[in-house]
């Protein structure tokens, strides 16, 4: 029976797989030609900008709703593992000689090699950069991991609303223990962390020819990220963290070991908001512990509360549109005019109250969010179709039969 | 008589300082059904509680085939073929029929397809609604998943916490005949109830339990007639 219907779902699940492969290349050519004809405007100017945050949110949004939509885990320590994302990401990537300049107040630091130019030393400057952000990323979300794992024994003991105090008060303390002058040599107290690889060093050589790759290396990451996250949500090991958010009880008498699902999803969760982090140190050419704060992890919850907690697509649309919105398409409202006219209200700050405002009505009227729990799915919408096409057929054909009588 | 499948020594369960069983003794005989009435509050939930692992006993000892598994956590019970149907179904009500079922699999590591068409013979209304949500099932339906996801992990002994609760008289007759046909396929079964009647009617053996001690036991039959019983729990 279950390969019978496994069997009628394939041809739409097929199509849906390549159209969303179509859909990813054309976005990848697309970015590409952003990254290499796009001339500069005052409108253009955001997009690219736009589109890395984007992608870079969408990712952390994603992570958070591995924890808190799909295990049940309210777990507000986002920001904290975005921190030692960016922190690991910038110290293994600032080039050696530049060292002496960065951490000017601590001798220089005690870390003396970067990773990029050690790479980049065997294999050309630019697969250095490419490869070594590459290795720096995933040492980032190891070092992340590893901190969600020590955190994770005493924290996960813990249910719904401790556990989110719990945890926001981890960040916190990540945040001050970054800043600490005690590990100076490495973190650089409280100073900033800069000249690092950034987004803008990650380009190809083909032939003659430098290519950039401004926009794709953050879609890149994040592409394969999320790839990774959906694949877990559907494996066995997902549907075990979906259980115990359903019923933990339920969950624990089918002989699901409670505690090490749980530490599971936190350490991979966190894993990839260290990815993220690191993304977003490249993005900002610069790192400093002070704004990490909570009040990121609730721009975050908001990005995943707005598209819908337990949908993975609902995620990526909102982190997406909330960038735009937030640093890109509100803007005007803060300029002082509209249309060339001069309007009073317009002045600094107007934005965010009409954000506020949009925000309110998002929650009052999508109270479930943009997506609800449901993905967005090329499959399943052909499925719908496809239904629809049938009960329509259906009906002409009794219509005719009633007209016929 | 050969040597039961599960025996309990001497189990006391405490719950926050509160004695729930105070040193109780039964034996579960391999291939029978076993039942544990009582009122309200007589510690049947936490026996069951106690053997699925959920917590932890105060003292006293499980044996499950002989060898000593007091005190180990509800995945080790789990993959020696100790399963519990908690009590109120507790079905995931987000994820579908399927996906419930196969999490009742989850510490099984062979092919679990042969069991789950013999789950969807037993209940042909769960292979109707195999990608629904549970939650949307009905409360009898729900009571069939229940049974379902706990019969997916090939237990050796289920344990069912008030299966009848909450449901309609015909679909605790279907329940109760879907309990003896899964005992048929050699599934030992220890039943609490408050449904005193369709429990004892079923079982082969039966114990009463009263304020955390058993008081009175014997085949399922003689205890249905016995006077003290009926008084107490039959209500005729």
């Amino acid at each position: 029976m279950g390969k019978k219907l496994k069997a009628k779902a394939a041809p739409e699940q097929r199509a849906g797989t390549v159209i969303t492969i179509v859909l990813l290349a054309a976005l990848y050519i697309f970015l590409f030609a952003l990254d290499n004809a796009l001339p500069t405007n005052s409108t253009t100017v955001m997009l690219i900008p736009v589109l890395q945050k984007g992608a870079i949110y969408a990712l952390v949004c994603v992570s958070m709703n591995l924890l808190n939509g799909f295990t049940g885990l309210f777990s507000l320590g986002q920001a904290g593992f975005m921190l030692i994302g960016a922190y690991s990401f910038a110290i293994f990537s600032i080039p050696a000689a530049q060292h002496p300049a960065v951490y000017q107040y601590f001798d220089g630091g005690i870390i003396q090699f970067s990773i990029p130019e050690a790479i980049g030393g065997v294999l050309g400057e630019n697969a250095g950069a490419f490869l070594g952000s590459i290795l720096c990323i995933l040492i980032a979300g190891v070092v992340a991991g590893i901190f969600a794992a020590l955190i994770g024994i005493p924290v996960l003991r813990l249910k719904s609303d401790y556990l989110a105090i719990a945890t926001l008060g981890f960040a916190e303390i990540l945040r001050a223990f970054f800043q600490w002058d005690g590990l100076g040599k490495i973190t650089n107290g409280s100073n900033l962390l800069r000249k690092y690889t950034n987004f803008h060093n990650i380009k190809i050589q083909v032939g003659g020819m430098i290519y950039q790759l401004d926009s794709i290396f953050p879609f890149f990451i994040a592409t394969l990220s999320i790839l990774i996250i959906v694949l877990l949500v559907n494996s066995s090991y997902g549907r075990a963290f979906k259980s115990i958010r359903d019923d933990e009880v339920a969950a624990e008498a089918m002989g699901i070991n409670l505690f090490k699902h749980k530490m599971l999803s936190f350490v991979i969760s966190s894993f990839f908001a260290g990815v993220g982090g690191a993304l977003l140190a490249m993005f900002q050419t610069t790192v400093q512990a002070a704004p990490f704060r909570a009040s990121m992890t609730y721009e975050i919850l908001l990005m995943v509360v707005i598209g819908g907690i337990g949908s993975i697509s609902g995620s990526c649309i909102a982190s997406f549109l909330y960038i735009a919105c937030s640093e890109w398409w509100l803007r005007f409202l803060d300029s002082g005019s509209f249309m060339g006219m001069s309007v009073p209200f317009f002045r600094d700050g107007f934005r965010k109250v009409v954000f506020s405002v949009v925000i309110m009505i998002i929650v009052l009227f999508f109270s479930r969010g943009i997506m609800g729990d449901k993905e967005l799915s090329f499959a399943g919408m052909m499925r719908k179709r496809k239904k629809k096409q049938e009960a329509q057929a259906a009906k002409a054909a009794t219509g005719k039969e009633g007209d016929a009588k | 008589m050969s040597e039961p499948i599960l025996s309990i020594q001497n189990l006391q369960v405490n719950y926050g300082g509160i004695e729930a069983v105070k040193g109780i003794s039964f034996d579960v005989p391999e291939g029978e059904i076993v039942t544990l009435i009582g009122a309200n509050g007589a510690g049947k939930s936490s026996t069951l509680r106690a053997i699925s692992g959920l917590v932890k006993p105060k003292s006293g000892k499980i044996l499950f085939k002989g060898e000593d598994i007091t005190g180990k956590n509800p995945t080790e019970m789990v993959s020696r073929g100790i399963t519990l149907v908690p009590e109120g179904r507790r079905i995931f009500p987000d994820l579908t029929v399927k996906e419930n079922l196969r999490i009742g699999a989850y510490l099984r590591k062979d092919d679990i397809s042969e069991d789950m068409e013999w789950v969807f013979n037993l209940f042909p209304r769960l292979r109707e609604r195999e990608w629904q949500a549970g939650g949307t099932l009905s409360g009898g339906e729900q009571q069939m998943l229940a049974v379902g996801r706990a019969l997916m992990s090939r237990p050796k002994v289920m344990m069912m916490d008030e299966p009848s609760l909450g449901l309609a008289p015909l679909v605790v007759r279907e329940i109760f005949r879907i309990i003896e046909e899964v005992n048929k396929k050699g599934v030992t079964i220890l039943l609490i109830e408050q449904n005193a009647n369709m429990a004892l009617k079923t079982a082969h053996m039966g114990y009463v339990l009263e304020t955390g001690r058993i008081t009175m036991s014997g085949p399922g039959q003689e205890l249905l007639v016995n006077e003290d019983v009926k008084k107490a729990y039959l209500g005729t």
